[in-house]
């Protein structure tokens, strides 16, 4: 209230502070605010209240954005429906029977329903994209280094990215525009000037080559989800845009490859909870039994099973077989990629395999969890921007979500698409749960 | 150990004095209060990111140069993932397969015996907080509680690794003490043993002389004195010998020196030994460190202790003087400075690293602490040659110099150390002793010497031990002679 209060009398005294100036924000819970708790909702960060402000949350203070609360999420974003959080679920607003998504579900929900005009999630395998996807909003994942990592708890530091999740692709590009650019506090940040990304939104696609990523809409894919891309294809094509048809063969093992990467470095990413500085700790007869004790009860299962995982893809004897394969395969589809950009210069899929499923349908199937990420994973591995946009409805009023992706930085064209794929769209539906004034904005 | 042969390479830490730390911008100090020197990124706070500091980048390019390393253009960061609650992240961020310097060596000089000593690697890491057991003698098994200071965290720690050259404890107290002299000279840490910004891991093992295999090795921890050093490599190959030669297996394990018990003890056996996960730290962005730069730190290399010892040698400095100037850059330059004033050679050497270094160990001062400039010492080395003031009464000049109280020309005036020039006040004196002394006078008229230095001595406390004495002999041998 007191930001929303600063954010009044900065408009009553004239001053110009952003376009994002007075505007309800939403942060995923694993970005640090200070002053405000930020708990990965995790139990090992039960009432932990950072001293110091992430990069985009000072950025968007800074802009006259009104931080409204955080966003519930997979525990440390490990997960793709917002089920695995000590602090409890989170439903779809389109049907409360279905997940929104994850791991930035909360996000995702409190835009869809209206709770927040947009928010800030991260996307490590598509936890931007996805629940975008299944709450029928707008999620981008920018390039790998354009908005600054300092202060976002760090699930896989090589893939994780904050990025906007907003009702319109106008809107997203605002939010990215007032937290992207450099940060000396984060080594790997882009260095480059950042352009402004909103110039071709209006620019259409004549002309412009599409490419359909084999691999990702063939065999996996919901047939209502298949016809809704297929369907919006053929409105580009009437648009102007070239489409063809591009394969992008080792992207088959972009989710093998990724099962190792993310929980390698997750491993040690979350070491540092271990009950001797802040959050949880459970008492022990000796500093090991207390760090042992704190991880078993602070760490929720899925957190426990890739830490797990990723602990033993780097050990000794193991790490050539696993984590060094990985690698080499995310070299590969690297390659694939630059290549499929020399005929192309976007490259389109669905962005999830089905719209939301059932509250509880995947919890005891990791795999199956797991695939939910099987569109979105690429981007991660190759550090270029993709974004989702909603497309329509399935046959129980679930949203659909259209993916584009683009070369690293090629920003631009990314939101050139995407407004085109929203115009052509239409998409109007909302949410059962929506508020209604937010609807009418 | 006769028949055996030992060998021991030496893994050595230097924690460089940059203004900030390795990775973040608190300052580097020694002695704060705990936990004063920390911030989000060196207490390992969920979210907080590393930015690698260049200064620090440049002290390991000297040091790397120093020992002859090739550097490597383009170098990168890893991992070491374990437990230890003084290190916040759980994983230390160091270099693994690609350090930036590699493949150096450095000679070393025990009692006239020259080795070259192999360098694999100097590697950049930060250092680890420091853990407080308190209770139970200060180690961690039975504290009944422990404190975590952070203040050392993130330190920028440079790791050098030796090749297994040393056959010697005396040679490897000789190798850490040359590599403390070159640090020190570079001028990019105190090294300073006892308060931990250098220390030492010894790996060891012995073989039957001959034999081209290795031994198995075991590797003594966290030395931190040069004595220990020695003392605990002498220690491990003793040991070693005696387990060999009952018939058993030298063990692969980590063991502690103790300084009281003069002795090492086991710490973890290979089987407890960390497998440290290495990766590469998805935080940071490979360095590059191109031709220019490292032709940059080439350049601004100061002289190192090596060259200065050779130099001094041309300059007919003795050895042991030589050693202690290359030991200490800024006496040494001092005596640079003095000598291309114009000072003896000789004299400059004696006093710089016998009057001086005392002084300063006795008050313990720094050399810019004190008054001495280089023309003093010349002028006090003009006043010894020209006979206007004696060798003894030089030295205590020299501390009244050093104490602020003028040249050595007001100090001499003002303590009335100046010898008597004065021909005429000589020979008065001569002949006054002359005429007390007849006995002894008639002797040496007669050629017996052994009176001479009596009859010198008469003169010298006649004039209140401010005739020359050279001059003084002279004159009654004349007179004698006459």
């Amino acid at each position: 209230m007191r930001g929303a209060e600063a954010a009044d009398a900065a408009f009553a005294a004239g001053e110009v502070q952003g376009p994002l100036q007075g505007i309800p924000v939403a942060l995923k819970d694993n970005m640090c605010t200070r002053g405000m708790p930020t708990t990965c909702s995790s139990k090992i960060l039960d009432g932990y209240e950072p001293p110091y402000d992430a990069t985009v949350a000072a950025r968007l203070r800074a802009g006259g954005a009104v931080i409204v609360g955080k966003t519930n999420l997979d525990e440390f974003a490990m997960g793709s429906s917002t089920e695995n959080s000590a602090y409890g679920p989170t439903f779809n607003p389109w049907d409360p029977a279905t997940v929104p998504g994850g791991s930035s579900g909360g996000s995702a929900a409190a835009v869809a329903a209206g709770t927040a005009l947009v928010a800030l999630g991260s996307d490590t395998g598509g936890s931007i994209r996805q629940p975008a996807s299944l709450c029928g909003i707008v999620g981008m994942k920018p390039t790998y280094g354009l908005v600054s990592r300092y202060g976002l708890i760090a699930f896989a530091s090589s893939l994780d990215q904050i990025g906007p999740m907003t009702r319109t692709v106008a809107d997203a590009v605002a939010l990215l525009e007032t937290v992207a650019g450099f940060d000396p506090l984060d080594a790997t940040s882009y260095r480059g000037e950042v352009p402004s990304f909103g110039r071709s939104l209006e620019a259409g696609v004549a002309g412009l080559r599409i490419g359909v990523v084999t691999e990702l809409t063939s065999e996996g894919i919901d047939s209502q989800v298949l016809g809704a891309v297929t369907s919006m294809l053929d409105d580009l094509a009437e648009a102007g845009a070239d489409i063809s048809e591009v394969s992008l063969p080792s992207t088959t093992y972009g989710l093998p490859a990724y099962y190792l990467i993310a929980p390698a470095e997750c491993s040690a990413n979350l070491a540092r909870f271990d009950g001797v500085r802040y959050g949880l700790r459970v008492e022990g007869e000796t500093t090991e039994e207390m760090m042992a004790r704190t991880r078993a009860e602070g760490f929720g299962p899925e957190v426990v099973r890739r830490v797990l995982l990723g602990t033993y893809a780097l050990s000794a004897g193991y790490y050539d077989a696993f984590y060094g394969r990985a690698l080499r395969v995310r070299t590969l589809i690297r390659r694939d990629f630059e290549r499929a950009y020399e005929d192309v210069d976007v490259l389109v899929s669905p962005t999830s395999p089905t719209t939301a499923f059932a509250v509880g349908e995947r919890a005891a199937d990791p795999l199956a969890m797991y695939y939910s990420d099987v569109c979105t994973i690429p981007s991660n591995l190759t550090g270029d921007p993709g974004i989702s946009v909603p497309i329509g409805v399935d046959d129980a009023g679930l949203p659909i979500g259209f993916q584009v992706m683009a070369p690293a930085l090629e920003e631009e064209r990314l939101f050139r698409v995407a407004a085109e794929v929203e115009r052509l769209a239409a998409f109007s539906a909302r949410p059962a749960l929506a508020t209604s004034e937010v609807v009418a904005s | 150990m006769s028949g055996w042969e030992a060998v021991v390479g030496i893994e050595t830490h230097v924690e460089l004095q940059t203004a900030s730390k390795m990775f973040c911008g608190c300052p580097v100090v020694f002695g704060a209060e705990p936990n004063t020197t920390t911030c989000p990124v060196c207490l390992g706070l969920p979210g907080a990111m590393p930015v690698p500091n260049e200064e620090a980048i440049e002290g390991i390019l000297r040091i790397g140069t120093a020992l002859d390393c090739e550097i490597a253009e383009h170098s990168v960061f890893h991992r070491k993932n374990y437990f230890y609650p003084d290190l916040p992240k759980n994983y230390q961020i160091s270099q693994y397969d690609v350090p930036i310097c590699h493949d150096g060596s450095v000679e070393i000089d025990v009692d006239g015996d020259a080795s070259v000593i192999g360098i694999t690697r100097v590697h950049m890491e930060e250092d680890t907080g420091k853990s407080i057991h308190v209770g139970e003698g200060g180690r961690i098994h039975g504290a009944e509680h422990s404190l975590v200071d952070f203040n050392r965290s993130g330190v920028p720690l440079v790791e050098i690794v030796s090749e297994p050259d040393l056959r010697s404890p005396e040679q490897a107290r000789e190798y850490g003490a040359e590599l403390q002299r070159i640090v020190r000279a570079l001028g990019v840490s105190d090294v300073r043993l006892e308060e931990g910004s250098m220390r030492f891991d010894a790996n060891i093992s012995v073989r039957r002389a001959g034999d081209v295999e290795y031994g198995t090795r075991t590797e003594v921890k966290n030395v931190n004195s040069l004595r220990s050093l020695q003392r605990a490599i002498a220690h491990e190959i003793e040991r070693q010998i005696g387990v060999l030669e009952s018939g058993e297996p030298v063990v692969q394990e980590t063991r502690h020196w103790s300084e009281d018990l003069g002795a090492t003890t086991l710490m973890r056996s290979k089987e407890e030994s960390e497998d440290y996960r290495y990766f590469l730290e998805p935080d940071l962005v490979p360095m590059r460190v191109d031709a220019s730069w490292q032709a940059r730190v080439r350049e601004a290399l100061p002289e190192l202790p090596a060259a200065r010892r050779a130099r001094y040698k041309g300059l007919g400095v003795d050895r042991r003087t030589a050693a202690v100037l290359a030991a200490a850059p800024d006496i040494a330059d001092l005596f640079d400075a003095a000598v291309s004033a114009g000072a003896d050679v000789r004299l400059s050497g004696i006093w710089v690293t016998g009057e001086l270094v005392a002084y300063l160990r006795a008050g313990d001062r720094a050399l810019d602490e004190t008054a001495v400039e280089p023309d003093h010492l010349a002028e006090l080395s003009a006043m010894v040659t020209g006979g206007r003031l004696s060798a003894t009464a030089a030295k205590e000049v020299l501390g009244g110099v050093l104490d602020g109280d003028g040249s050595p020309g007001e100090v001499a005036a003002a303590r009335d150390l100046l010898q008597i020039t004065d021909a005429g006040a000589i020979e008065s004196a001569v002949a006054a002793v002359i005429g007390e002394h007849a006995d002894a006078f008639a002797k040496l008229r007669e050629g017996d010497e052994k009176v001479l230095g009596f009859l010198v001595g008469q003169v010298m406390r006649a004039t209140g031990g401010k005739a020359d004495p050279r001059q003084v002999s002279e004159l009654l041998r004349s007179k004698a002679g006459g």
